[in-house]
């Protein structure tokens, strides 16, 4: 590892930091017993089973729509659409699962997969727009992923919906839950599903043909093009890949033993979560889920923190934000990087002089 | 005055400047400026000059190193700060905001006002064209930048500068862009700048220009000094020596050409830009292996939006381009890569490479879908890595290793990696567009030989150059191109001297029977 | 159905739907036109419109609160711009940053001042006033649409005007346009770009600041969770289709305001709701669509082909 690199690793550690610091102020400020609150904060997670478990439960929609916008991040397509991706994804699996009436073992496998197309497809329509009418992802992802949130709940509220529950679908039958791994706990089989996506991402990413084109062109698009590679398939393949991860992601999580309705009635904001995954992880799908353990654990002690103590959950989503400011911060400490840098480069300056 | 006998205006002591990347780009340079003189600042590309003067100008603060103005010790912050203390520069690349008039331009910044909130146009007007008037530029102020020629814009960049107060005025590279004749009009208005009593830092490579117009050099390599000289006194051939540290070969030995059949043919080819303006004007030639056809012309006249054609880049044109005998109409980039084209392109930092990528992921965009490096599927690593190590050798491209980004490396040895991923393909065609520009010269001169060696081999090669030295040593056939047109087709290099090349460059001669541009 | 639509109710409620999207639009311009994207005008808005109900409480006075809003704006716009100029921060990633802040922000500053969660009921309202122009008002039909709006619908409008006249007729305006246009440029002549782009992006937030406002001080009387609900994006897109100007905002600015009108009146016909939330969005969507679409084929007409 040389020194930008290891001097990238410790800015990331100091950001976090800070994050947390000024989320302690924060804390100081809100809250009339802040000792407790974030003693329940950092150590919450680690009290019994079930918070560890909780923890680990909540690393898995992360890990999905971090590596999805690993992906597309890499190929520099700003598509914010995960979010309704995930949804969406949710939504088509609630439906298989209610309405086909499959056998245990075929239910799950069926509900992804239509989940994994509903993803593509629904993802694909920011880059069919980009490359046929040249708008800018960024902002018709944004605007799809309302009109997601409110199909899905169209959809469940005409078709799924459980009249003596109201807004929440029937509940899901036993054959579509996916099988827990660890008694006691929710850790359910989507974490390994969890773990191969990640890895899928970073051999994609890395070892593939078309992972090197799209990182090519997500560095340098002129240059992409000028190599011969198609800008529009990278448009397209980045922005659906990411989008079948999404979708396989809400699907995965709503056939998890965490929910037992469609019941999502408001974005859940597992699509903003992945912009700070992706952050930490660097673009890298190999680092997601330790990037999603990070914030997993945030959130898990967050919410024991709000259950017990007069803090509200909403501190992690100010915490998230200030990472992501400081971490992207090119500048930020750049004065310290600038001078190791300075210093190496006045060092082999004298060994050529030796030589 | 502290110093009564010079009167020295400037002086600039040990200053060193490294990059964040790691680049020393200044190491212990030290310059002084008497009042009233033309000074050359003199380098290759890459010597340092610009980061001297950017530090001068406030743009980069130097690690280490002190400015003394008038004998005062002094500190420049920031452009702002250099303007407020008198000194003005007028960039290589032109700071000019294209959407606003020449009148708008000039005043950005300093404003005249009217009820105290508004711009008084009428004013900013009149005093715009006060000031050409005073400096005698012929400059109508009402103009959009947009519309006006590249020998106008930097006169309103001279201008600019002169508004604001300028003693000290840093032109650099003033000529790059110019034709001899607008260049001799800049030489003019220099000189009356400088019997006005303003010291100009001219920097330049160009020995001839210098000669003519400049004082004093200050002579730059590598980032070093290498000392100031009275210009009457020192030679070219010396100047030369100091800049590069030996004689430039600027004859290469060069066997007798051995046209193998046409490779690239061009009909009736025409061009617009994106603003609608016809940059290729109706274009025929052909191209054979075995030969090199230079394209010389001053830059902007139809060169890039030809090579862009040629290779794929753009695909709104009309008329027909064959590679090979295939119309490559509707082919792709790829398709047209697979034709066994190779394409240096003008720019490298735009689409030459990627700086955030590492040497090896930018040695094999144009090859890693060939099966010796990858798969349907997965890429061959291993391979594409034993083929970097071999790549870096061959082609002497001085990194630590093949992870290193490029973006760290320096200009040559990007080149260098372009070029080694350009040439590895074993291509039938190359199309060079400015191949060495920017480069030092060790790289260049490895760069024009393997072009002679690749056209010994049977290959096609159409190298477009600003640097006629270079044409003009590399090219069996020449061709000048002037607003879209061939002005001037040479099958004999030998024939034609750099001055008569100037005047097709600038349109004042036009063949009209051209021989030799087509085969048939 | 078509009856309502021509009402002269029907245009009034355009206009009270355009304000939150035309002040945001108008802080994208200004934003745009110096070279940043802030696409922080969701969370900024979302802020404000807390800080409105806050800061209106505490002073009493709509006036006041208005005005310490548009400081805090402000701010947060001041704030971006030291990320993103200072930091080096990536101009997107930092305004999502803000706007994650803003909706835990909103939740958590609401909770620690009222002790409300969802919304803002037991914080005391005070909106900005209806306004009722005279002689405009007697105008049949015009009078009604004119007449009687909120008085943000009108600084919206005025701001326009302000915003055209600063951006093309002043000292300053021609800063941030060249700034824009050729940052190089500017900083050749001694301006310091990154002054001018602090100064547009703070002017920005305080724009959008106003249109979070209107948010819960006028289109509603009170604050609720997540109510920016994507109107930063829209005016992101407007200003956008309106070639980052003031006026060509406005005119889409009232397109999508028309949508948003729309979809409000069909709340009342058989057409299930959510399919009606979606006209906005689905609105923005195909206009973007649209525009791009003929700024595409324009460029490919110019080439010759």
């Amino acid at each position: 590892m040389n020194n930008a690199k290891r001097f990238d690793l410790f800015r990331m550690f100091f950001s976090v930091l800070i994050a947390l610091l000024i989320s302690f102020v924060i804390i100081f400020l809100v809250s009339s017993e802040p000792v407790t609150a974030i003693t329940t904060l950092i150590t919450g997670p680690l009290k019994n089973k079930r918070s560890m478990g909780n923890v680990i439960e909540a690393m898995i929609p992360l890990i999905f729509t971090g590596t999805g916008v690993c992906i597309m991040f890499s190929a520099n397509q700003i598509n914010l659409a995960t979010e309704g991706g995930f949804h969406l994804g949710g939504l088509v699996a609630a439906a298989v699962a209610l309405k086909l009436g499959l056998p245990a073992g075929l239910s799950p496998v069926v509900a992804i997969c239509l989940a994994a197309l509903a993803g593509a497809v629904f993802c694909a329509i920011p880059a069919v727009m980009k490359i046929k009418t040249g708008s800018p992802e960024l902002v018709s992802s944004l605007m799809i992923n309302y009109l997601s949130l409110w199909l899905c709940t169209f959809i469940m509220m005409h078709f799924l919906q459980d009249p003596s529950v109201g807004s929440a679908s029937y509940k899901l039958p036993a054959a579509s839950e996916l099988p827990t791994l660890v008694k006691g706990t929710n850790i359910h089989a989507g974490l390994l599903l969890a773990l191969l996506v990640a890895l899928f991402g970073y051999v994609f990413l890395f070892k593939t043909r078309t992972g090197y084109e799209l990182r090519l062109t997500g560095e340098n698009e002129n240059f992409a093009r000028y190599s011969g590679i198609s800008i529009v398939k990278v448009i397209l393949i980045s922005q659906m890949v990411g989008g079948v991860i999404a979708g396989i992601g809400g699907s995965v999580e709503l056939l998890s033993p965490i929910y037992t309705r469609f019941s999502w009635i408001a974005l859940l904001g597992y699509g903003w979560d992945a912009i700070i995954i992706c952050t930490l992880a660097k673009k890298n799908p190999l680092y997601t889920p330790l990037a999603a353990l990070f914030l997993a654990y945030l959130r898990t002690g967050a919410s024991i923190m709000a259950r017990y103590t007069d803090v509200t959950l909403e501190i992690v989503q100010i915490i998230q934000g200030i990472i992501i400011l400081l971490v992207v911060a090119e500048q930020f400490l750049s004065g310290m990087k600038h001078r190791m840098i300075a210093k190496e480069a006045k060092a082999s300056l004298k060994e050529g002089e030796v030589a | 005055m502290t110093c009564l006998e010079k009167n020295i205006v400037l002086q600039m002591n040990h200053i060193m400047k490294i990059y964040s990347n790691g680049v020393v780009a200044n190491e212990d340079v030290s310059i002084e400026l008497e009042k009233g003189e033309i000074h050359a600042l003199l380098g290759e590309n890459g010597a340092g000059k610009s980061t001297l003067m950017k530090v001068l100008f406030g743009i980069e603060s130097p690690d280490e190193g002190q400015i003394l103005l008038n004998g005062q010790e002094t500190s420049i912050r920031s452009p702002q700060d250099a303007i407020s203390k008198g000194i003005g520069m007028v960039h290589q690349h032109f700071m000019l905001v294209p959407s606003l008039t020449v009148a708008e331009n000039i005043i950005l910044g300093v404003e005249p006002r009217k009820k105290g909130v508004f711009i008084d146009m009428e004013k900013a007007v009149s005093a715009a064209e006060e000031i050409a008037q005073k400096y005698n530029f012929d400059i109508d102020v009402r103009t959009k930048v947009e519309e006006i020629p590249v020998g106008i814009k930097q006169k309103v960049e001279i201008l600019k500068a002169l508004y604001r107060g300028a003693d000290i005025l840093i032109l650099d590279e003033p000529t790059a862009v110019l034709t001899p004749q607008e260049t001799d009009e800049l030489f003019v208005q220099l000189e009356k700048l400088r019997d006005n009593g303003h010291t100009i830092i001219f920097i330049s490579h160009k020995l001839d220009e210098i000669k003519k117009i400049c004082n004093r050099a200050t002579i730059m390599r590598s980032g070093r000094s290498m000392g100031t000289y009275e210009v009457k006194d020192i030679s070219t051939e010396d100047m030369s020596r100091l800049m590069v540290g030996r004689d430039v070969v600027l004859t290469f030995e060069k066997e007798e050409a051995k046209p193998a059949g046409v490779i690239l043919k061009v009909r009736d080819l025409s061009v617009r830009n994106a603003q609608g303006v016809l940059k290729v004007d109706n274009l025929s030639f052909d191209l054979q292996g075995g030969e090199i056809l230079g394209i010389a012309g001053v830059e902007g006249n139809g060169q890039s939006e030809l090579i862009n054609s040629l290779t794929g880049l753009n695909k709104s044109y009309q008329g027909r381009i064959f590679v090979k005998e295939t119309d490559i109409e509707k082919s792709s980039i790829k398709e047209i890569r697979d034709l066994s084209v190779a394409h240096i392109p003008e720019d490298r930092m735009t689409s030459g490479c990627a700086g955030n990528l590492n040497i090896l992921e930018n040695l094999f965009s144009n090859q890693y879908t060939d099966p010796e490096y990858s798969g349907k599927m997965l890429l061959k690593v291993k391979r594409i890595q034993a083929r970097s190590v071999e790549l870096i050798k061959e082609y002497l491209i001085k990194c630590r290793s093949f992870r290193q980004n490029v973006g760290m490396l320096s200009g040559g040895n990007i080149q260098k990696v372009i070029v080694a991923r350009e040439f590895s393909t074993g291509p039938g065609l190359i199309i060079a567009n400015q191949p060495t520009r920017g480069v030092d010269v060790g790289a260049a001169e490895f760069i024009r030989k393997r072009l002679l060696a690749f056209r010994d081999a049977g290959c096609a090669v159409l190298l477009v150059s600003a640097d006629l030295n270079e044409v003009f040593s590399l090219s069996d056939r020449l061709a000048v191109m002037y607003k879209g047109k061939f002005s001037g087709v040479f099958t004999n290099v030998a024939d034609v001297t750099e001055e008569e090349l100037g005047q097709y460059m600038l349109g004042l001669k036009h063949q009209e029977e051209q021989e030799g541009v087509i085969y048939e | 159905m078509l009856q309502s639509l021509l009402s002269p109710d029907f245009f009034n409620a355009i206009l009270r739907a355009t304000t939150p999207i035309l002040f945001a639009a108008l802080a994208s311009s200004v934003a745009s036109k110096s070279g940043i994207t802030n696409m922080a005008l969701e969370g900024i808005m979302l802020f404000s419109a807390l800080f409105g109900v806050i800061f209106s409480a505490m002073t009493g006075n709509f006036a006041a609160g208005l005005l310490l809003t548009m400081a805090a704006g402000g701010a947060i716009g001041l704030l971006l711009a030291f990320f993103v100029l200072n930091l080096k921060t990536d101009e997107i990633l930092a305004a999502i940053a803000i706007n994650l802040m803003a909706t835990g922000g909103t939740v958590l500053l609401m909770l620690a001042v009222s002790g409300d969660r969802g919304s803002s009921t037991s914080i005391a309202n005070v909106s900005a006033p209806k306004v009722v122009i005279p002689l405009i008002d007697q105008i049949p039909f015009v009078g009604q649409i004119l007449s009687g709006q909120n008085l943000m619908t009108y600084l919206s409008i005025l701001a326009v005007v302000v915003m055209h006249l600063f951006l093309y007729k002043t000292p300053l305006g021609l800063k941030i346009r060249a700034v824009g246009e050729n940052k190089n440029a500017a900083e050749s002549v001694g301006i310091s770009s990154r002054k001018i782009q602090y100064i547009a992006l703070m002017i920005s937030g305080v724009l959008a600041s106003m249109g979070g406002f209107f948010l819960s001080g006028g289109y509603m009387n009170m604050f609720t969770k997540d109510m920016s609900a994507g109107k930063g994006y829209i005016a992101l897109a407007a200003s956008a289709m309106g070639g980052d100007t003031p006026i060509g905002g406005f005119l889409v600015s009232l397109l999508f305001g028309a949508a948003q009108a729309l979809a409000n009146m069909m709340q009342l016909t058989d057409i299930p709701h959510e399919l009606i939330q979606m006209v906005p969005y689905l609105t923005t969507l195909v206009g973007l669509g649209v525009y791009s679409y003929a700024g595409l084929k324009k460029r490919q007409k110019l080439a010759g082909k």
